[in-house]
């Protein structure tokens, strides 16, 4: 079944990229220029996210690394732990919307300390699956176009994380029980 | 309330370092954050020049406008001021489909690209409009068919079904995109009453059909995130 389909994304990207030039070739497109005249903006583009960016990094390497993060775990455990939700998870909800490449770490150090068929691995892998990291997007995203004020988009995002975290773990609970 | 998340994160990384006597830590920590960043945006622009050379190959031959099309029925309901033939939503679409096929890298600049066409409505350069919004919350509850990275990951530490969890991340993916769709829709409605209901506009801004309706900001950012972006 994974075979199935780890071929099909393996098999994706380059029908995508046959197809696009082959069907504006039959239109009558001139292929080569239309693709360096649209990869011009390219450069710009990813070089307008930078400030974003960098702002976002530094604020979120500093949280991690003072140690100012494990204390906002610190005061959520009991609540986990009233629930019976394995609290090794709980670090997660928080990384997940921050950061995708520390979150996905994470997901692997549970997964190599607890087994990929424990119940705290199933959960993370659902997890760190069923969400993207919400501040990364919303940086790129509005960076790159100077959206300054964002409005309510950071609040429905952060919302439908924290909603995606729990469900991810009673999911889990409910069916590998 | 970027402005709060992202004074709240550095002001208390500070402290807290202080009392746990990680300063230097800290310090570190934050030049390492700024190289990240940029590195990540380095490496951005590979990706972001080759797809978009390609998706505008793809938009001159008309596929965009054929994609939007096939799947408009539910996107227009999502996005209701945005034109059905406006190219933002050929660019929403492949944004999409990208996001549910786990095309990570294709999704992105199909995603900025959407953003900058969705950018050509926006009456003000410098405010996220309600379409630009909904397409945010998309993407941060991202749909993905088949989470490949953690089947790879729990196939390298050798589980007995590295694929078992496809059920339940599908599942959570879809209440996490339901939240997210109930979610915008909730403050959409909260900050642009629909026209026909008659609120306290304070100067009924004409609108225009086609555009996003402008916000009226007294009435938006009451007590929603009129965060400023970084």
């Amino acid at each position: 079944m994974f075979d199935l389909f780890t071929r099909i994304s393996a098999w994706l990207i380059p029908a995508i990229i046959v197809f696009i030039p082959l069907y504006a070739a039959f239109r009558k497109v001139p292929v080569y220029e239309t693709f360096i005249e649209g990869a011009k903006d390219g450069f710009g583009t990813a070089i307008n996210i930078i400030p974003a960016l960098v702002g976002m990094m530094v604020a979120i390497s500093m949280f991690r690394a003072s140690g100012a993060m494990d204390l906002m775990l610190g005061a959520v455990r009991p609540i986990f732990d009233w629930l019976s939700i394995p609290t090794e998870v709980l670090p997660l909800g928080i990384l997940r919307p921050l950061t995708g490449a520390g979150s996905l770490a994470f997901t692997a150090d549970l997964i190599a300390t607890h087994g990929p068929d424990s119940m705290i691995g199933r959960i993370a892998s659902t997890i760190q699956g069923s969400t993207d990291t919400t501040l990364y997007v919303l940086t790129v995203y509005f960076g790159a176009i100077g959206i300054r004020k964002t409005k309510y988009a950071l609040k429905v995002g952060l919302f439908s994380d924290m909603v995606g975290f729990l469900a991810a773990i009673i999911i889990c609970m409910y069916i590998f029980k | 309330m970027v402005n709060w998340i992202w004074l709240f994160f550095i002001v208390i990384s500070v402290v807290v370092a202080a009392i746990n006597g990680r300063i230097d830590a800290v310090t570190q920590a934050a030049f390492d954050g700024a190289k990240s960043g940029v590195t990540i945006s380095f490496g951005l622009i590979s990706i972001m020049v080759f797809w978009l050379g390609m998706m505008r190959i793809a938009e001159d031959a008309g596929v965009l406008k054929k994609l939007a099309k096939l799947l408009s029925p539910v996107v227009r309901r999502l996005f209701p001021d945005v034109p059905p033939n406006h190219p933002a939503m050929g660019y929403i679409m492949s944004n999409l489909s990208a996001n549910l096929f786990g095309l990570g890298n294709a999704a992105t600049p199909m995603g900025i690209k959407a953003m900058q066409e969705l950018q050509k409505l926006n009456p003000d350069q410098h405010t996220a409009t309600p379409a630009m919004c909904t397409l945010l919350a998309l993407n941060t509850s991202s749909i993905t068919l088949v989470p490949t990275t953690l089947i790879a990951i729990r196939m390298n530490y050798g589980s007995a079904n590295p694929a078992e969890i496809v059920g339940t991340t599908l599942a959570a993916t879809f209440v996490a995109t339901g939240a997210a769709i109930l979610a915008d829709r909730w403050y959409r409605r909260k900050s642009s009453p629909p026209p026909g209901k008659t609120t306290f506009h304070p100067k009924q801004i004409p609108v225009n059909k086609a555009i996003d309706p402008p916000m009226p900001a007294s009435a938006s950012l009451r007590n929603s995130g009129g965060g400023d972006i970084v």
